[in-house]
């Protein structure tokens, strides 16, 4: 992969460059410590040392809520002609939130096509930049504290300059419209973007260990601790919410007021919700909260391997942070790995 | 970003196509069989499935929900759908007057393994409304007569009235080249012409070699249970016995995530299963 490096002086100008490839979003702060991926008017307001956002980049291709069809008797379901093909591009992302996107793109993808879904992805280029975890990231214990493909560029950053490493052909065309910004990479470069990495291993905090956790889970199927986390559990659904790989939705028509028309919407569900796993005639698979969150976490851990080879968890902590009961995943994975636990 | 899967606009995984109600025949209290034909007469010929898939139905307006096929894949044209008035989607279905427009995407699900099936014999056991997706893969047995060994339908109902598709099934009695058991659970009248009692009593009339014997079931939570315990008493392989089940299929196409069971979506996984798959993964039945 071609790397090159971008001087830190140099930031402003290139990320003033970036809108002619399209609509530039990217992590603002909100709050102390609360930061957001946000459209970008003004580009001082980008903020790239950040821990993570609210909200994970999937709102971007898979909207909150979105529009599928538009409905009425005579013409049937007609999709909505507006932004699916509009250009954006989003800066800052973290390598976990890449790695969540790719998680969504193996869902998204396969013998169905989510066109609303590719569609976004195809007009969004991705630019990343590394990030210094914090006491609730476990992208390490997940394999995504690095990240390979799935962006066009990707800032590394080395104190007074970024590592810039350029994975596809409109990264390239990226960089090239604001080639002089760019410098080559020399050894001293090479030796401090080895000493930051080596660096950032010692950072981490907790760990969630995945070995052999899938067999685990099985044998604490039945484990009483379902119950107890049931029970702390408020079924709000935030972790899916915030969750970067959490790709569950809901499908409802809503009529407009002529009775007639209307349209056919989706919008973010969440496993946790009492109503998820109820089918017609009243009978709910899931109606114990205890039932609800053991699902969500055999789906992370268990099901999801099984289904496409690796957990859908990218470590990013968000749950963490969020969870208004303040339920910890590593804390439950490591409760249930552990001998003494019974 | 490069190497994404193609997206064009005709692809759209979620489109509904319109299809027409052209006859209602109604069944037992609260069930309809619906025959749809698809406006477009391309989607006539292209629309092929096999027995034990599904469709999305959309009703303009309600919403949308899955219900299995009824009818056979050897019998092209027009789609029955076999629905129980029980949620707002069929609820607003059986408020639709005959030539009335709905919507329909699929078909969905894995189907019955039918090359696997053949040349086997079939042991098709259904209760309640579970002859609606049983009866897709009846009539394709039949209808492809010659590729099947032995042909055995058990279907139990409480009684004769609340026996789906009555007729159709009583008229199967004269055939010699399949074995058509119906049973009720109580004849008070004492005129039901076939057998009276519960559908595992059928079992008594039926000697058929397990391994070279496919068991495609359907039906109540409560009836899985005494079947598949004959069924697992007469030696009948686990991967050998298949079952078609019910889950809130949104999407149809794996993404949705309602219908898990699981580490299994029903509905790309499923909705037919194996008892070995069954007893594989949690909260299956």
């Amino acid at each position: 992969m071609q790397i090159v490096k971008l001087p830190k002086e140099n930031l402003d100008k290139f990320m003033g460059s970036l809108s002619k490839f399209g609509e530039i979003h990217a992590p603002i702060k909100k709050d102390e410590n609360t930061y957001l991926f946000s459209k970008i008017e003004d580009l001082s307001k980008i903020e790239l040392n950040y821990n993570r956002t609210i909200l994970p980049p999937k709102k971007y291709f898979l909207p909150p809520t979105e529009t599928m069809f538009r409905f009425s008797p005579e013409k049937g379901y007609e999709p909505p002609q507006d932004n699916l093909n509009k250009k954006y591009v989003l800066l800052g992302l973290h390598s976990c939130d890449i790695h969540g996107l790719k998680i969504l793109d193996l869902v998204f993808s396969g013998r169905y096509v989510d066109n609303y879904y590719f569609t976004r992805r195809k007009n969004t280029s991705i630019i990343g930049v590394s990030c210094v975890p914090d006491d609730m990231c476990f992208c390490r214990s997940m394999e995504t504290d690095f990240v390979e493909d799935g962006f066009d560029l990707f800032l590394s950053d080395i104190d007074d300059s970024y590592l810039v490493r350029i994975a596809t052909s409109l990264g390239d065309d990226i960089m090239r419209a604001s080639q002089s910004l760019f410098k080559e990479v020399d050894k001293e470069d090479i030796a401090e973007y080895k000493r930051k990495s080596n660096e950032r291993k010692n950072y981490f905090k907790i760990d969630l260990e995945l070995y052999n956790l899938p067999e685990i889970m099985d044998l604490e199927y039945e484990s009483k601790i379902w119950e107890e986390i049931g029970e702390k559990c408020l079924s709000c659904g935030t972790c899916s919410m915030v969750c970067p790989t959490c790709y569950c939705y809901d499908v409802f028509d809503e009529l407009n007021l002529d009775g007639k028309t209307g349209e056919r919407r989706r919008r973010w569900d969440s496993c946790l919700f009492k109503d998820y796993a109820l089918v017609a005639g009243g009978l709910n698979f899931r109606s114990e909260r205890s039932a609800r969150v053991k699902n969500r976490y055999f789906h992370k851990q268990r099901g999801f391997v099984a289904q496409y080879g690796r957990p859908s968890c990218v470590g990013c902590g968000r749950c963490i942070q969020s969870c208004p009961a303040k339920i910890d995943i590593v804390e439950v994975m490591t409760k249930i790995r552990s001998a003494s636990y019974e | 970003m490069s190497n994404h899967p193609s997206t064009s606009g005709a692809d759209n995984i979620y489109q509904p196509s319109l299809a027409r109600i052209v006859r209602i025949l109604p069944q037992i209290k609260d069930h309809r069989l619906f025959q749809l034909r698809f406006e477009a007469p391309e989607m006539r010929q292209s629309f092929t499935y096999r027995p034990g898939q599904f469709v999305e139905l959309s009703l303009i307006g309600t919403g949308e929900a899955p219900i299995s096929i009824s009818s056979s894949p050897t019998r092209p044209e027009v789609i029955d759908l076999c629905v129980r008035k029980i949620g707002r989607v069929t609820e607003a279905l059986f408020r639709l007057p005959l030539n009335s427009l709905v919507g329909l995407r699929g078909p969905y699900g894995n189907g019955f393994p039918l090359e696997e099936m053949e040349k086997n014999n079939l042991l098709v056991i259904a209760g309640g409304l579970g002859m609606a997706p049983l009866r897709s893969l009846l009539w394709y047995a039949l209808d492809n007569r010659s590729k099947f060994k032995e042909i055995i339908l058990m279907l139990g109902a409480k009684i004769s009235e609340e026996m789906l598709f009555k007729y159709e099934l009583l008229s199967l009695l004269d055939r010699t080249d399949m074995k058509c058991l119906l049973t009720v659970d109580k004849d008070e009248e004492g005129i039901w012409p076939a057998h009276v009692g519960v559908v595992t009593k059928l079992f008594d009339a039926v000697e058929v070699d397990p391994e070279i014997t496919y068991a495609a079931v359907c039906g109540p939570p409560i009836m899985y249970k005494f079947v598949l315990g004959k069924l697992l008493e007469r030696n009948f392989p686990k991967d050998k016995i298949l079952m078609s089940l019910e889950r809130r299929m949104k999407c149809g196409v794996g993404k949705c995530g309602h219908c898990s069971i699981g580490y299994k979506y029903t509905c790309i996984d499923g909705p037919i299963f194996t008892y070995w798959d069954v007893i594989n993964l949690p909260e299956m039945i």
